[in-house]
């Protein structure tokens, strides 16, 4: 007896914890939700993106709400952990649109989670805003999937053509992740650029290893042999330091560039001297900025004690964008389907958002037209912006 | 002509990079292959007790760079880390005994396999709850010199990491075969059954066992540390997986065979991956492992009952 009623109570408790987010969407509270890499390959991206949020939620609660309509609402964030995952993305997006009924998703960060999870979100049609994942494949023939930082095909020639122009190199060696959708499609465009550039073959090293891999001795080794004047490692933060490091010890010269995987606050915190001098394309350069970009940046700095890198401003740009969206929708009717629905499109609407990374209009693929900056890795090892291209 | 003296040093240089990687495979195969002889069971967590000897060696030097760093020599220090993190890291190899596999020794194997994993488990999100997802960078015990000697690059880490690796394993050899301590050993592997009926007893063997397994995989560390010296809490998973390959290769219970084939694995790795294109590196390189094992299932020295035995 005592069992059967011990049974019933848990059951009853179950039953509340998963049906208080129905509750609450009755209530019509406003959620956000953010996928992002809080544990696995690249933490301190989802750090980045988890605090960024927090911020934009301090904000919101300041005024009391979000005001749609002229109501106010409150706001909650489901922030869920994608361990750098692609199946632990899916199965955040899944979650948090299927139980806690977000109104939009923030995030994933990486291609490699964004692209599966962006599958996701437009099957139940829910707009989805990845801040930093530049894979033309996330949001390609996806309406509900945007994103907000510029894309791999103009990212790639951006670098090619800096190359050229800053030392005049006319060979150059590829090194990236196989398995892993951002370095891989970004070496591929990179090898395109160079080639139309300096003529087949200018690529003269083409070298590729799988993720979680530590040794590139004998990939670096053929680098080094097949002359190349130039590395370009299209690779994340936890690897960087390993490429440049062991780039070095085995005679390594040339200068090593990167995309903007290698912005987070962390590269230079792990890879130490080896990476000083170094260049790579990305988003925003901290280091002289101005306006609502430094406000942003002095803020974040003195809440979290260090610099913001690039994910935490593309985050804090993609949830304004999706605020705006939601405020443009002109009123909250309570029914999620059709509510994600007014958001995407109005969010399809908005032209010239004037972002801390930039301005953006979406062109009808949910892709934003924006300037890449090429930094440099100073010798005190901040990022300096260098020069920017914009398309 | 020309051809040959860019040849030869490409080699040389490629020799070079499969001996340091080579290294740290034959190192950590011998915590398998020790427990292995011993005991009948492979440990599973092995891979983590090496990443668990790695955080205790950054911890210690940590500690050590910042305490010391101005008036004791730079030798001094790695000696003292390597040193004081195989202690403790030994403590670690002892505890999972203890607490892991002891109270499993009559079960059947696969149950301690298991247990092995999921000790694994445990240590990783134990690492990641008490350090955190953060990157830690493990900090240089000495200051790399790179030499180039005729086109071909290394650094006295990369030398000191062979040596080191070297030393310490013709030291175990020693070890079991020159002390009591190491015939009781090598006693157990021939039969684990009848020997602790001689006296020698099984709860003392199998945790001096682990010890010296966990004390040798937290040596690699440090220098896995000094090679590669980006720490997660993860790191131990392949690259035990790859050190337990390894040790199936070298032969069940074989110490001999388990360095010899980590050797092997690091040459194999890296000579597929520079004459094929890398990508197909690890296809190759286990498919190749993958036949020697079809026609010689025991491995390189195991002995011929080992291979009717499971697990």
């Amino acid at each position: 007896m005592r069992k059967i009623a011990c049974l019933v109570v848990v059951t009853f408790v179950f039953a509340m914890m998963f049906s208080s987010s129905a509750f609450s969407a009755r209530k019509t509270v406003i959620k956000i939700g953010i996928n992002a890499p809080l544990t696995g390959d690249i933490p301190k991206v989802g750090e980045g993106s988890k605090y960024a949020a927090m911020m934009w939620l301090e904000d919101i609660e300041k005024l009391g709400g979000l005001e749609v309509g002229g109501k106010i609402y409150d706001v909650e964030l489901v922030i869920e952990d994608n361990e750098s995952k692609a199946e632990s993305a899916v199965k955040a997006n899944t979650k948090m649109i299927t139980q806690d009924d977000v109104l939009a998703i923030v995030g994933p960060q990486s291609s490699k989670q964004a692209v599966p999870a962006g599958e996701v979100a437009n099957k139940y049609k829910t707009v989805m805003i990845s801040p930093w994942s530049t894979n033309p494949n996330t949001t390609l023939d996806r309406p509900y999937v945007f994103r907000g930082c510029f894309l791999d095909p103009f990212q790639g020639p951006v670098v090619a053509n800096f190359i050229t122009e800053e030392f005049g190199f006319t060979k150059a060696a590829v090194l990236y992740d196989v398995a892993s959708d951002y370095p891989k499609g970004l070496a591929e465009v990179f090898k395109e650029a160079w080639e139309k550039k300096h003529g087949a073959g200018s690529v003269v090293a083409y070298q590729s290893f799988t993720t979680k891999d530590t040794d590139f001795s004998s990939q670096l080794t053929q680098i080094v042999k097949s002359g190349a004047q130039v590395l370009f490692t299209p690779q994340y933060y936890n690897e960087v330091p390993l490429i440049v490091k062991q780039a070095k010890d085995l005679g390594w010269k040339g200068p090593i560039v990167g995309s903007d995987s290698w912005g987070s606050a962390e590269t230079v915190e792990l890879c130490g001297e080896p990476c000083y001098g170094q260049f790579f394309s990305s988003h925003y350069a901290a280091a002289g900025a101005k306006g609502a970009t430094k406000a942003f940046i002095d803020r974040y700095t003195a809440t979290y004690g260090y610099i913001p890198d690039d994910v935490a401003a593309l985050t804090w740009d993609a949830l304004l964008l999706a605020q705006q969206a939601i405020q443009n929708t002109g009123k909250i009717t309570g029914r999620i389907e059709t509510d994600r629905t007014a958001v995407r499109d109005s969010l399809a609407k908005i032209k010239n958002f004037a972002g801390i990374t930039g301005n953006m209009t979406f062109t009808d693929e949910g892709d934003p037209i924006k300037c890449a900056v090429i930094v440099k890795i100073n010798d005190k090892g901040e990022y300096e912006f260098y020069k920017s291209s914009c398309p | 002509m020309e051809a040959l003296t860019e040849f030869i040093p490409y080699i040389l240089q490629n020799l070079i990079n499969a001996l340091q990687r080579g290294s740290f495979y034959a190192v950590i195969s011998i915590g398998y292959s020790m427990v292995y002889g011993v005991l009948m069971l492979f440990n599973f967590a092995h891979g983590d007790i090496f990443m668990l000897g790695t955080y205790i060696g950054f911890g210690i030097a940590t500690l050590f760079l910042t305490l010391f760093a101005g008036f004791l020599p730079g030798p001094v220090i790695f000696i003292a880390t390597v040193v004081i993190t195989m202690f403790l890291a030994s403590w670690i190899g002892v505890f999972v005994e203890v607490a892991g596999y002891r109270p499993l020794r009559s079960a059947p194997r696969a149950s301690a396999a298991i247990t092995g994993l999921m000790i694994g488990i445990i240590f990783e999100t134990g690492i990641l709850i008490l350090l955190g997802a953060k990157r830690l960078s493990f900090p240089p015990l000495m200051e790399s010199i790179a030499y180039n000697i005729g086109g071909v690059y290394f650094t006295n880490v990369k030398v000191l990491i062979i040596i080191l690796s070297l030393f310490l394993m013709l030291a175990l050899h020693t070890f079991i075969q020159r002390t009591k301590w190491g015939m009781a050993m090598r006693a157990m592997s021939y039969d684990f059954l009848a020997v602790p009926l001689m006296g020698v007893s099984i709860n003392v063997m199998a945790p001096l066992t682990f010890a010296i397994g966990a004390g040798l995989a937290a040596v690699a560390g440090i220098l896995y540390g000094q090679a590669y010296p980006i720490l997660d809490p993860y790191m131990g998973v392949l690259i035990g997986w790859k050190a337990f390959v390894a040790a199936i290769l070298g032969g069940r219970g074989s110490i001999k065979g388990a360095a010899l084939a980590g050797y092997l694995l690091g040459f194999i790795e890296i000579f597929v991956a520079t004459i094929f294109p890398s990508t197909l590196r690890d296809l190759i390189a286990y498919s190749i492992i993958l036949l020697i094992l079809t026609y010689r299932p025991r491995g390189f020295f195991g002995m011929e009952h080992s291979t009717k035995l499971r697990l």
